[in-house]
């Protein structure tokens, strides 16, 4: 498929109507014609095309040596990917919930955020985990959980998190040619939700540099992932209060585009950070420090943070749990009204 | 079931008739040579240390036949992934003595710029990946990269170390279990020295063997002698052709004996039997390989003054070069992080320069040595 023989919901311009799922799997593949040493591998990955489809057609199209199953072994996913990288490929390793990446914990955050840094440079590892997280879908605790702050905690790793099908592809090409490892996590709630025209073949996004999905002059809302959709919601409330809302999609939590942030909150003057991971140590928490301590002066009213509760993630109370567009409004209304 | 010790040396240094690799004279001397070398490095590293001059340091002595003996068996182009107690490996694969110790002080000259503690190497000129602390995590990656190769249709082999407590990592079982189930060209190679700090052998595994775990894992196991250098260059040289020619991964089980305590930071005598030690210090890989040498007519009392006071004459000279090299700059902190500095970095970087130079920042806390 290109961009010169346009095929049923392609536009003439060079895009497509895809979903999250569909974009993640295009890149994929553009990135596998583009450089042979990029190779997919995980649980359920080849012939399967993952448990939610994201890599289908990888196998058939690329064969057994560029996408194929491993036993079911997070440890030995990210061990043998860090070691195929050292090597001079482009592994992109993929964790089939997030919630299940902790047995290779340790070859991310001992080895392949420190490879770099602990061999002078001599030894880097340029590898893609992706893996998807968050809330949103019935999947109880151990298929919903947002631990995006444990890797944000660590040097070394990249942490990206995309809202939009374009911007899936864009910052998942982006993360396989990057030189260090990258957590590419992808917001599962919305995998199919969102439809949105995307760029075919040649698409990238510069890690580190936000968007801003939503001007607004009144009030700033920092959020990413699936909780950029419920944002719009929210501001969609609000300004039925007359509250005009600017939303900043992160899109890569590290690195961070403070500039953008900064940009907005000092223009707005107030900011709501939405994340849907427990409140306590959130990635949240971060921002605003960084808020307060580079621009408290022009603040008028509190920093709120609209997050998860710090409980384990509740199976039949999940609804209540997340952050929805109600709390998301009463969060921007308390900017204003404290 | 029990598998057979593979020896080749008896304990009088002479060949069981048949076994004998019949490797040259020159390589002989030299395998003995680097034995001798990497004790008398061992000797000096852990000698600084006890002087205050740098802050730590693991021995290897009385494993040197168990590393030297299998490392002989690559290819330059081979690539290793070591454990911690293999440091004759650099000296066979010629990396100079100043490199090795400027890593001990962590200053300029040290390739990963004073990023980690003593005998934590990196060496990418000789295919030497970067050691870690974590136990065990280097056999993973050893299947991955041999998974990369195969794949690639190159005929690299991947060497990775462990020792008997890595075997009961997690990367143990998934680094085994990878690598047979892609049939990926590696040798793993657990020297066995009796103990993990404290923890003897019958606390780490209730199998008869670390070998015999190989078996389950669908590859073969070998234990062999690690005090005998020819047996271990043998079954490793068998191990590195079978991975070469496309049949897959070998364990390969040294016995062998640590005859130091664990680290500088350790005291074995506090938890291990003096009979036990004494025992094993009579099977000492390097004056049973002597003895060889001597039934072969390749040892002389000139070719070990050049073995041992020569290395520790090169060594002491070394050791002056890298002292006196500068440190590494506060600025060298906020590189390698990434490939690019990212502007958080930029930022506290130049936080820590302001400070810096406003001086007696950090002044508390002191130079390494502690």
């Amino acid at each position: 498929m290109t961009a010169t023989n346009p095929q049923a919901g392609e536009s003439k311009t060079g895009t497509k109507v895809m979903t999250m799922l569909e974009a993640i799997n295009d890149a994929m593949k553009v990135e596998m014609r583009n450089d042979d040493r990029v190779v997919v591998f995980g649980e359920d990955v080849g012939k399967k095309g993952g448990v939610f489809g994201t890599t289908m057609g990888l196998h058939e199209q690329f064969g057994e040596n560029r996408c194929f199953d491993t036993p079911l072994s997070e440890c030995g996913i990210l061990g043998a990917g860090v070691g195929m990288a050292l090597y001079g490929m482009r592994p992109i390793a993929e964790i089939q919930f997030l919630d299940f990446i902790y047995p290779g914990f340790d070859q991310i955050v001992s080895e392949a955020a420190k490879m770099r840094y602990r061999s002078g440079g001599e030894y880097t590892c340029p590898m893609v985990i992706r893996s998807p997280y968050g809330g949103g879908i019935r999947g109880g605790h151990y298929h919903s959980q947002s631990s995006e702050a444990y890797f944000c905690h660590t040097p070394g790793l990249k942490v990206v998190i995309p809202a939009t099908p374009a911007d899936a592809k864009g910052l998942l090409i982006s993360s396989i040619r990057d030189e260090d490892p990258v957590m590419f996590l992808e917001p599962k709630a919305i995998y199919r939700h969102a439809k949105d025209e995307v760029p075919l073949g040649e698409h990238t996004v510069e890690l580190g540099k936000a968007r801003i999905a939503r001007e607004g002059a009144d009030v700033t809302v920092l959020c990413y992932g699936a909780m950029v959709p419920v944002c719009e919601k929210a501001a969609d409330l609000a300004a039925e209060d007359g509250r005009s809302v600017e939303i900043v999609d992160l899109r890569t939590l590290v690195p961070l585009d403070e500039r953008t942030i900064l940009e907005s909150v000092k223009k707005t003057g107030r900011v709501v950070v939405v994340y849907e991971a427990p409140k306590t140590g959130g990635f949240g928490g971060e921002l605003s420090a960084i808020i307060a301590e580079k621009a408290i002066e022009y603040m008028e009213g509190p920093i709120v943070r609209v997050a998860g509760f710090d409980t384990p993630f509740p199976y039949s109370l999940e609804h209540l749990y997340m952050p929805d567009p109600k709390r998301v409004a009463a969060g921007i209304e308390k900017t204003f009204v404290w | 079931m029990s598998l057979e010790l593979v020896t080749i040396l008896d304990k009088d240094g002479k060949a069981q008739r048949g076994k004998d690799p019949n490797l040259p004279p020159e390589e002989l001397q030299q395998l003995y040579k680097l034995m001798c070398a990497t004790r008398a490095l061992d000797e000096r590293g852990l000698a600084l240390q006890r002087q205050g001059r740098i802050g730590f340091y693991l021995q290897s002595t009385g494993q040197e036949a168990s590393h030297i003996g299998s490392a002989y068996a690559l290819q330059a182009s081979d690539w290793l992934f070591p454990a911690y107690r293999q440091p004759g490996i650099l000296l066979l694969r010629e990396i100079p003595y100043e490199k090795i110790i400027a890593e001990w002080f962590g200053n300029s000259g040290d390739t990963s710029k004073g990023r980690q503690m003593p005998v934590h190497y990196s060496f990418r000129q000789a295919n030497f990946v970067s050691i870690s602390s974590p136990i065990g995590t280097q056999l993973s990656q050893a299947a991955g990269a041999g998974m990369a190769a195969k794949a690639r249709g190159e005929d690299t082999v991947f060497m990775t170390f462990c020792g008997d407590g890595g075997t009961s990592s997690n990367d143990f079982h998934c680094g085994l279990n990878f690598a047979a189930v892609y049939k990926a060209p590696v040798v793993f190679v657990c020297e066995n020295n009796g103990w993990a700090i404290s923890v003897p052998n019958d606390k780490q595994t209730a199998s008869d063997s670390m070998a015999i775990k190989a078996d389950a894992y669908g590859m073969p196991g070998v234990r062999v002698d690690g005090n005998d250098i020819l047996a271990v260059y043998r079954v490793t040289k068998e191990a590195v052709e079978r991975a070469r020619r496309g049949d897959g991964p070998t364990l390969i089980e040294t016995v062998t004996y640590r005859i130091a305590s664990h680290s500088s930071s350790d005291d074995a005598d506090r938890y291990r039997d003096k009979d036990e030690f004494e025992a094993w210090k009579k099977k000492d890989p390097i004056a049973r390989f002597q003895r060889y040498l001597k039934h072969k007519k390749l040892w002389s009392e000139d070719f070990e003054k050049e073995c041992v006071e020569g290395s520790r004459d090169e060594i002491a000279a070394a050791v002056k070069v890298a002292e006196a090299l500068p440190p590494v700059g506060p600025e060298t902190m906020f590189e390698d992080v990434y490939m690019n500095q990212t502007q958080h970095l930029k930022d506290q970087k130049k936080y820590l320069h302001d400070l810096v130079q406003q001086g007696g920042v950090g002044a508390e806390i002191g130079h390494f040595p502690l």
